[in-house]
């Protein structure tokens, strides 16, 4: 008898608790559901993961950030994600702006990515390396106008660099180490 | 010991590269002469100007299989060669790149890539790297168009294909057809030298 009025008791408990545990999943569910579309919400807003912003210029956008007269100096790294030697020496350029930054030395990283590419390749690519330099889109297919432009021995190949402050401006169509490009940009800081 | 001597043996190479780069932006200028060669085409076979009995020129072209502007070329380039070979200036393409660096350039893709296209032309492999130098290629695609005199094969055109590497439809100039339709009519070419975006050749 009392074997009984315990197992009662205890399929009792059973059931309650499967419902309270149902509640509770219940409960769970809707708060991660909640949570998950907040979590979307913050990833616009933040993250922008796949809203990278992305500026595409043609040349004539792009010439004004070619020359200053401000006391900055600027690197202008002329690159593609297919470019094997660019994305080679991204990260010296990486390094070169944050160990800089203080001395008044921007970087300019112009991607010369096919446009059907920015968002299947350039912008993962900026995203997944976590570019901090300032990343930047030319989309000027008539080359042979606007190449001589930034500067007249540019064949065209790319990787290419372009180092200027308002009394200066040297011109390299080559591959950087760290140490090379280090070398280049000290004649402009003094 | 073996170390050192192995630390020499890189800064030999080391240095001697950093000497080819220099004279890599050299190479010819309109009026040069240019050398003949004799590479191996995709078919085994070896190929030099100089089988072209009949040729009055050549579109000389630096490409490859793997840079987006060679890809992005691929059919005008054929359309070249298709256009002109049999008015007397065909297209000879070389593969600068070297394929142990560039894996997709070597001799078996070079192959596929050319049958999949339906290539009408030469595709030559630049092995040893010692002919674009001489040229002054210096990225992919890079064309040359060389005009037959008796003095030899002179350079008339260097640069870019035409003006619009991303719409064939949006073209507004096309350099290499300019050069030897004015070469074919018997005036200078006009436009000599032209710029584009191209890929690095690989070394």
């Amino acid at each position: 008898m009392l074997n009984e009025q315990a197992l009662r008791f205890e399929v009792f408990i059973f059931k309650r608790m499967k419902r309270i545990a149902l509640v509770i999943a219940t409960i769970v569910l809707v708060a991660c559901k909640e949570k998950k579309t907040t979590s979307i919400v913050q990833k616009e807003g933040v993250e922008t993961s796949e809203a990278i912003e992305l500026e595409v210029y043609d040349f004539r956008g792009l010439e004004k950030m070619l020359s200053t007269q401000s006391d900055t100096t600027y690197v202008v790294n002329f690159w593609a994600t297919w470019c094997k030697p660019c994305v080679k020496e991204l990260p010296y350029f990486e390094q070169l702006r944050s160990n800089y930054k203080e001395k008044n030395v921007e970087l300019l990283l112009v991607s010369l990515d096919f446009p059907a590419k920015y968002e299947s390749k350039l912008k993962p690519f900026i995203k997944e390396h976590n570019l901090q330099s300032n990343v930047v889109a030319l989309d000027d297919p008539d080359m042979n106008t606007w190449i001589p432009k930034v500067d007249e021995n540019w064949s065209g190949a790319i990787p290419a660099t372009l180092i200027f402050n308002k009394t200066e401006r040297k011109f390299f169509e080559k591959s950087f180490t760290y140490n090379e490009l280090e070398t280049e940009l000290k004649p402009f800081l003094n | 010991m073996k170390t050192l001597k192995s630390l020499f043996v890189i800064m030999a190479i080391l240095l001697f590269s950093a000497f080819t780069n220099t004279t890599e932006n050299k190479g010819y200028k309109v009026g040069d002469v240019a050398t003949d060669f004799a590479l191996e085409n995709i078919d085994g076979k070896m190929v030099s100007l100089s089988d072209y009995k009949d040729a009055k020129g050549f579109i000389v072209v630096f490409t490859c299989n793997t840079c987006p502007y060679a890809v992005a070329y691929e059919d005008r380039i054929i359309a070249l060669d298709k256009k002109y070979a049999q008015k007397g200036y065909p297209v000879i393409a070389i593969m600068p790149n070297n394929p142990e660096v560039q894996s997709g350039d070597r001799m078996e893709a070079m192959q596929a890539r050319a049958k999949a296209k339906g290539f009408t032309f030469p595709y030559l492999m630049d092995k040893g790297q010692e002919i674009y130098p001489q040229y002054g290629a210096t990225k992919t695609p890079h064309v040359f168009v060389l005009q037959k005199e008796n003095k030899g094969n002179v350079v008339k055109y260097i640069g870019a294909i035409d003006d619009n590497y991303k719409d064939v439809n949006a073209v507004n100039q096309k350099y290499v057809e300019d050069a030897v339709d004015a070469l074919l009519e018997g005036k200078s070419v006009k436009e000599t030298h032209t710029r584009a975006i191209g890929c690095t050749i690989k070394v």
